[in-house]
């Protein structure tokens, strides 16, 4: 569900980071999140980009992320940055948790640039939870790195800020060369970083890393390189999707309606029911047992393992 | 403040007891009496700040941040009173230490995870009133149906084993007394507290689980480190304390609410497709859940009344139900009328985490009733079954006339 909020507040909290705090036009109290979430802001001409909370719920009446700008990117973030003023209204989708905190003694965060943003209600939280924690923060250089000066200020003795230009990488090897059986590892960051944790902590327990990405995983190829056929119980109709489109593309070619966003299997905006059938997962969000689960599927990116998938459309 | 200081109007104060026999078996009257005299009322009897119309009590169930359910949501004050048993995880928790649990149970109850017990459950409750209608045509709707299903399908889905079951409804009862006060109800059970609160923590361990039930799953979660493995036996006590009686009572109000008004029932059987709907405005009408408890978590503004802090806010869900200056015509049950932002199954992050499985129950009973009979009536008083929480059931005796 999409609700139109309006723009409190626009600052600037690093270079080329400003934040953004939302508050209902009304002043209605706004959705309950948990550290983790992400709000989905609809832009211009339906196009939706997903920002993580980094606010405090104890507010219940405002939002607040910080955005990159992206030089690279799709515009989302410039208009975020060069349109978006406070007093403005703009439709905002969520909150949803693919990054939830689950319980431990001890958690080592890792962010990388604006990857900070969902770590911060997560240290709030290890903090409230009275649980023991540290912070490896990574960044181009410190004037980048958003919340790097307060963060210190309030745990010096936890956090550690390490910009590229004084440190170099940062020294994974030092922090997670050891697998710890106490431990969760919470990482957010840029395609590298994520890789370069993952393999860092191959041979951690199972489920002691947590990530969130921007970007998609990489994937292996899809299991199958011939068309299958999808059925829309709902809509009584089936389509033969072939390997050049996605399942996405199909469904609505066929005319069911779907709501979408990154079309990468990054969002999980399209999470769809299936009903029959095994799906080939290919996104970035869905832990394993729930994709052992098969009971719902990426539309955008996943495909499927055998010659039919009922989705409940 | 403006030199003509604003003095806060004086609360009004009622000595009723909400407890009592009479209003637990007839609770209207207060509700309406609490409802006119203000937003906020104050209960001497229990030295607690009561709510009773729909707004308040809505907005005090959203409010996590100032209304508690860490420190009790009957009640006992868990500040400084020890509870009967460890405290819920849901229930009986705030953020942060409620997020996991709450995550853990709610994925496992979504609509997506019941699916596949949809068909199963159908056939159950079409077998279910086949073999009742094949014994007769007047029976205990309440013993028969609304309590033989569920007790027919819940354990199974969680994963319990085939002996103790008998000890769910009385659990239940015993747990929704307790949040009332220490009165003749909770004294009654006193005897079994120890034999049923073994069952039930036995009957959460691991071993005593099925393989593929709602139970498994938890501990499956546990095992996945998104629940600590202390944690699991308690999110399994949840379901076996607040997932029997609520839907049993659900169902029999469905079915008093349907043997009263006859022609609601035509209406359910031209559109068999509106029996969810039916079951909320059946929990809008009768409110199985009656009552709960807040802790206030600083001095918080009602309606210009300042609760103190620490101070227990009494949310009659009942009352909020039926509050004219929200719905029209309240008391009377009616499938057209649209029943959400009912407060029956709660509101905010503590929302009835099994609803769904409550609607896919109450789906399946009506919907093969409403195939079978043409018309429900009773034959007898209903007898209610008093207690501190629930307004619930002892016998609704029917008739039924099979559909031609």
């Amino acid at each position: 569900m999409v609700v139109t909020l309006e723009i409190s507040a626009k600052e600037t909290v690093a270079e080329g980071v400003t934040a953004v705090t939302f508050v209902h036009p009304t002043g209605a109290r706004l959705p309950d999140w948990t550290p983790g979430s992400h709000i989905e802001l609809v832009l211009p001409e339906g196009t939706v980009r997903h920002y993580s909370l980094c606010g405090n719920r104890w507010d219940p009446y405002t939002y607040r992320i910080a955005v990159l700008r992206e030089q690279q990117g799709r515009g989302g973030s410039a208009y975020v940055h060069d349109v978006l003023c406070a007093g403005d209204r703009v439709g905002v989708g969520g909150p949803r948790n693919h990054f939830p905190l689950v319980p431990s003694d001890t958690y080592l965060f890792v962010a990388g640039g604006i990857g900070i943003t969902p770590l911060l209600p997560m240290i709030h939280q290890a903090e409230l939870l009275g649980a023991d924690w540290q912070l490896l923060y990574g960044g181009r250089n410190r004037d980048s790195m958003a919340f790097a000066a307060e963060l210190s200020a309030a745990h010096d003795e936890r956090v550690h800020i390490a910009p590229q230009d004084e440190h170099g990488l940062l020294d994974l090897a030092f922090w997670l060369g050891t697998p710890r059986t106490d431990t969760k590892v919470y990482c957010c960051g840029p395609a590298p970083l994520l890789a370069a944790v993952e393999a860092t902590c191959a041979d951690w327990p199972p489920y002691a890393l947590h990530t969130e990405r921007f970007t998609a995983a990489e994937q292996a190829v899809p299991v199958r390189d011939t068309p299958f056929e999808v059925e829309l119980r709902r809509t009584g109709r089936t389509v033969t999707v072939t390997p050049d489109v996605s399942v996405l593309e199909a469904v609505r070619r066929a005319g069911a309606e779907v709501l979408s966003s990154c079309e990468q299997g990054t969002c999980g905006t399209c999470l769809t029911p299936v009903l029959e059938g095994r799906p080939d997962h290919r996104d970035s969000v869905l832990a394993d047992h729930q994709r052992a689960a098969n009971d719902s599927m990426f539309l955008c990116v996943s495909r499927s393992c055998g010659d039919r998938l009922v989705l409940d459309l | 403040m403006s030199a003509t200081a604003q003095h806060a109007p004086a609360v009004p104060v009622c000595d009723a007891d909400p407890f009592s026999p009479a209003v637990l078996e007839q609770p209207e009257e207060l509700h309406h009496v609490l409802r006119t005299a203000g937003p906020v009322v104050y209960l001497s009897r229990y030295d607690v700040h009561a709510l009773a119309r729909h707004q308040e009590v809505h907005a005090a169930l959203v409010d996590w941040q100032h209304c508690e359910s860490g420190a009790g949501v009957g009640l006992v004050n868990f500040r400084h009173e020890k509870p009967w048993r460890p405290p819920s995880l849901l229930l009986e928790a705030d953020p942060p230490r409620h997020d996991a649990p709450r995550r853990v149970l709610q994925e496992i109850l979504a609509p997506p995870a019941l699916r596949r017990l949809r068909g199963t459950w159908h056939a159950a409750a079409e077998e279910t009133v086949d073999r009742v209608l094949s014994q007769g045509t007047e029976f205990d709707a309440f013993t028969r149906l609304a309590s033989a299903f569920p007790l027919r399908v819940f354990p199974d889905a969680v994963g319990l084993g085939p002996d103790g079951r008998e000890n769910l409804l009385p659990y239940g009862n015993m747990a929704f007394n307790s949040f009332g006060p220490v009165n003749d109800l909770v004294k009654a059970d006193e005897h079994r507290v120890a034999e049923l609160s073994a069952w039930v923590s036995a009957n959460c361990a691991r071993e005593a689980l099925t393989e593929d039930g709602f139970g498994a799953r938890i501990w499956a979660a546990a095992d996945r480190g998104d629940l600590t493995h202390e944690q699991a036996p308690l999110v399994v006590r949840s379901l076996l304390t607040a997932g029997v009686d609520t839907t049993v009572h659900g169902l029999a109000a469905c079915l008093y609410a349907f043997a009263t008004h006859p022609e609601q029932w035509q209406r359910l059987r031209e559109r068999p497709e509106s029996a969810r709907v039916a079951f909320d405005e059946a929990v809008r009408w009768q409110s199985p859940v009656q009552t709960f408890f807040r802790t206030a978590t600083t001095d918080v503004t009602i309606a210009d009344t300042v609760i103190p802090e620490g101070m227990k806010i009494l949310m009659f869900l009942g009352a909020a139900n039926r509050d004219p200056a929200h719905w029209t015509d309240p008391d009377r049950f009616d499938l057209a009328r649209d029943p959400s932002g009912h407060v029956g199954f709660g509101m905010g992050i503590h929302q009835c985490v099994g609803q769904h499985v409550a609607r896919l129950e109450a789906e399946a009973l009506l919907t093969a009733l409403a195939r079978r009979i043409d018309r429900i009536e009773l034959t007898g008083a209903p007898r209610r079954h008093p207690n501190n929480t629930l307004r619930s059931w002892e016998s609704l005796p029917v008739r039924v006339h099979r559909a031609a």
